[in-house]
């Protein structure tokens, strides 16, 4: 056993034994069983579990950890608690996926046992995971478990033997995809490719195209949106930003794998542990897992930054690009806009709003436990987990990060290009208004699909969102969606 | 009078709407098969009929959840017309643009002949039931000519309901004739034709979603165990599954791996039904062995054949794990089926969108199913009973 797996096992070890906190007192959810739905396998789901036996011996309150295929948490979620079934307590989901289950007054409001809860530490929870994924209207509907948004990642081994530089624009992504396709990028004697992004229909497409287009078309922070006129909720699609997104995109593909429109996550992940993707789009796990047993190909050498920009806005009025100044984009850098895209939001836990008192109580216990800092700190170190980091005192101190396996530079590139992240105020937030999935996963996804396979052009993709999105908005109702998209961007009550 | 008043005493009490001398014994004999069926019809009922009756109120609704319980909108045949026209047109159908003169002329010869085909109905003096079924069956192959001329033959991309049919007829033929091949094959008197019975029926057994996933890694053209033949023959840097026509080819092929079996199987034993002595004296008779098979087997084996072939039809118009592991739809829209299709919908929680899509697979299905039945196995059963 290494000596660093040994400072990780005593790091743990001394956590449990003196830093373990609980919201509740032992004994005091003795007989309550608390009913978890999520996702399988061991991402998520087997941390809820652990902790939940943890939490068990703790508290008295059994802890169930029921697992769905991912596309289907939403739905069983929606028809559990619409239809009165109730059978689940406690969902962990898509942060996104809250506002429209919130909407329909499913869920528990949870900022009554925030308030009286002395170790969950809010301020500590970073402000866009803190005020936008937990928060719906004002009040804290869920607690995260886990923080996402989509980062870029490259080979920097690669990059400085091509003399090449850490990458700031999207452009500059496809400059060195370019140059670096084709190199042996693991000593395998085999050719590798420059980018790898899974353009797989009916998996994560559909998120690394907005983020792609979120810094070319939202500029005043936050709550102004990228995907919709907010007061008329009008799609913002059919322009000249999104084209060049797509377009760009589509390109990527010309300095990927063959099967690239074929690949979903798991497959890119599989390439880029074996060594083989200079530059890729990511979400955070990157990082712990080029730590992993099956990685060494990239240990200490897959680099990240916060996020790509762009030297180009989109002027909403004209739908062109018009360049960057501090007018029209105030919190650019360089004459670079960049707006990190916290795609999927991030793992979060609700309460079933019709559970019985006690069980919302041991619900709330059990996710507030989950999301401490003595508990989650640990956590999002570890790989497996899927859990990445959402507290500032995850993103402070490197010495978790090097004890669990990073090197100090590869630890504070990684925290460094979190923090940039959420630092920036201008993140752009994913759906989540009703229809959420309807709109990204499906339409978003399908002509996006078409698009790169070929079938149609960018321009009868982008009008064939524009008409699925208005149906889809003309179908929850506009000014129910007007509403909504305040509330999920913070500008509603 | 008096006679049966007294057997009435006799027997006790007399069921209602029973006859006047029957007692309840007789009268559950009498109504026996009706009980020993009853839980039966009952189970059906509720888990297949009703459930069957009740999507109808989806596919003829906008549905929404809320804290009571799911609303419903009704719009009538919205959720259909969304099919026909406006943006999932070209989702279901294709895109309809600029007919080709080929077209054109496809489409006159298949009006043609479909006209020629209901006119000599007529005249052979169908009854006007079978005239309604008839003109059904047309309107249907007329349909599916047009759609056809409108996007393969115009250049143009397929929708769901091509790709569907795709699957149904070219799996379903590669199947027959591969099954039916291996099974005559293993009729003959060789050597292990025992193994290869047992070797030749082990896909059935395993799951389409294992199949699914198999595929997909057999044919992974990087990773994959052919990895090195693809690069032998320099199609290191070809991606089938990025392809449209090699994708829905490959998924007819991983199809066609589980559901060969069914047919061997089934036309095995059709096969070995065939009397021996038949065959015996057409050899005696100096008969080839084409002659043999065209002239003694087949006409006796084709009526297995053409249920056979129904049955896997119905089956075919079902796929959905195959296109959804092995390309989840892609490239494009390419592979995906009508029910994948439903799937994607109802993932997304659009009820009454999936209903209207699913209700247009049962449609599609008992259309082409139920001709297949009239034209084609009727008449061969027909024919082999005369």
């Amino acid at each position: 056993m290494s000596f660093r797996k040994v400072l990780t096992a005593a790091l743990v070890a001394g956590t449990a034994l003196c830093g373990t906190t609980f919201a509740a007192s032992a004994g005091e959810f003795d007989g309550v069983t608390v009913n978890i739905l999520t996702r399988p396998g061991p991402v998520i789901a087997g941390k809820l579990a652990e902790r939940g036996k943890e939490f068990e011996k703790a508290t008295g309150a059994k802890i169930v950890v029921s697992e769905v295929p991912f596309a289907e948490i939403f739905q069983k979620i929606q028809t559990d608690w619409t239809t009165g079934t109730n059978s689940i307590d406690v969902g962990v989901f898509a942060a996104g996926w809250g506002v429209e289950l919130a909407g329909a007054g499913l869920l528990e409001d949870l900022s009554p046992y925030v308030d009286k809860d002395t170790k969950l530490n809010p301020d500590d929870i970073a402000p866009y995971f803190r005020e936008f994924g937990q928060k719906i209207g004002g009040k804290t509907m869920l607690l995260m478990v886990d923080g996402d948004f989509q980062m870029v990642y490259y080979r920097k081994d690669i990059l400085d033997k091509n003399g090449l530089t850490a990458p700031k624009t999207w452009d500059d992504y496809l400059a060195i995809a370019k140059k670096i396709h084709g190199q042996d990028m693991n000593g395998d004697g085999q050719a590798d490719y420059g980018s790898c992004i899974f353009k797989k229909r009916n998996a994560q497409s559909y998120f690394a195209i907005q983020t792609m287009a979120a810094g070319l078309i939202q500029t005043q922070g936050t709550a102004q949106g990228f995907h919709f006129d907010n007061a008329t909720m009008k799609p913002i699609i059919k322009n000249d930003a999104w084209k060049k997104a797509f377009e760009m995109y589509k390109e990527t593909g010309k300095y990927g794998p063959p099967e690239e429109l074929n690949m979903d996550i798991g497959d890119t992940r599989g390439l880029f542990k074996a060594g083989r993707c200079g530059i890729l789009i990511e979400w955070g796990d990157p990082g712990p897992m080029s730590i992993e047993k099956d990685a060494g190909a990239i240990k200490d050498k897959l680099y990240a930054v916060s996020g790509l920009g762009w030297k180009e806005v989109l002027d909403r009025k004209t739908g062109k690009l018009v360049p960057v100044t501090k007018e029209n984009a105030p919190s650019s850098v360089d004459g670079i806009n960049y707006a990190p895209f916290a795609a999927f939001g991030g793992w979060a836990g609700a309460v079933n709003g019709k559970a019985d008192a006690k069980k919302k109580a041991a619900s709330y216990a059990f996710l507030s436990y989950m999301n401490q800092a003595a508990q989650s700190n640990i956590d999002v170190t570890i790989g497996w987990t899927g859990y990445n980091a959402y507290r500032i005192s995850q993103l402070k101190d490197t010495t978790p990060w090097v004890a669990a396996g990073f090197s100090k530079e590869a630890a504070e590139n990684y925290l460094g290009a979190i923090n940039g992240a959420l630092a920036n105020p201008n993140m752009a937030s994913d759906f989540k208004i009703p229809g959420a999935q309807s709109y990204s996963g499906v339409v978003l996804d399908r002509e996006l699909a078409r698009y790169l396979a070929g079938e149609i052009t960018v321009d009868e993709a982008l009008a064939n969102i524009e008409a699925g999105w208005e149906e889809i908005t003309e179908d929850f109702g506009r000014d129910n969606q007007i509403k909504a998209q305040g509330l999920a961007l913070g500008t509603g009550k | 009078m008096a006679q049966s008043n007294t057997q009435h005493h006799q027997s006790g009490a007399t069921p209602a709407g029973n006859r006047p001398s029957e007692g309840w014994d007789e009268w559950f004999d009498r109504h026996s098969r009706t009980f020993f069926i009853a839980p039966a019809v009952t189970f059906i009922l509720i888990f297949a009929i009703v459930p069957t009756f009740y999507s109808i109120v989806f596919a003829l609704s906008r549905v929404k959840f809320s804290p009571d319980g799911l609303q419903f909108r009704f719009v009538w045949f919205q959720n259909f017309l969304k099919q026909f026209v406006g943006n999932e047109q070209t989702h279901f159908l294709g895109r309809l643009e600029g007919l080709s003169a080929f077209a054109w002329l496809f489409n006159i010869i298949v009006i043609a002949a479909v006209l020629y085909w209901l006119y000599r109905s007529v005249r052979n003096g169908a009854s006007w039931v079978g005239m309604v079924g008839r003109l059904i069956s047309a309107a249907m192959a007329i349909a599916i000519s047009l759609l056809l001329g409108a996007t393969l033959l115009s250049g143009n991309p397929w929708g769901t309901l091509l790709t569907t049919l795709f699957y149904v007829v070219v799996g379903c033929a590669l199947q027959f004739v591969i099954g039916t091949g291996l099974a005559f094959l293993c009729s003959q008197p060789i050597s292990g034709k025992n193994f290869f019975r047992v070797i030749f029926f082990i896909p059935l057994m395993i799951t389409p979603l294992g199949v699914g996933y198999a595929f997909k890694m057999i044919l992974d053209i990087t990773k994959g165990p052919f990895q090195p033949f693809w690069e032998f023959i320099g199609l290191r840097d070809w991606a089938w599954s990025t392809d449209a026509w090699a994708a829905r080819w490959f998924v007819v092929i991983g199809d066609s791996w589980q559901w060969i079996p069914f047919i061997f199987i089934c036309m095995l034993a059709a096969l070995e039904n065939v009397p021996k002595d038949h065959v015996e004296a057409a050899q005696v008779d100096g008969a080839s062995s084409v002659q043999i098979f065209r002239d003694i087997i087949w006409p006796q084996i084709v009526p297995v054949a053409a249920t056979v072939i129904l049955i896997r039809m119905i089956e075919a118009f079902k796929i959905v794990d195959l296109p959804n592991i092995m390309t989840s739809g892609g490239p494009g829209i390419a592979t995906e089926s009508m029910s994948l299709h439903s799937f994607f919908i109802w993932r997304a929680n659009d009820y009454g969108m999936s209903a209207a899509v699913a209700y247009m697979l049962l449609l599609v299905t008992v259309v082409v199913c139920a001709s297949f039945f009239n034209y084609v196995v009727l008449k061969q059963l027909r024919s082999s009973h005369a």
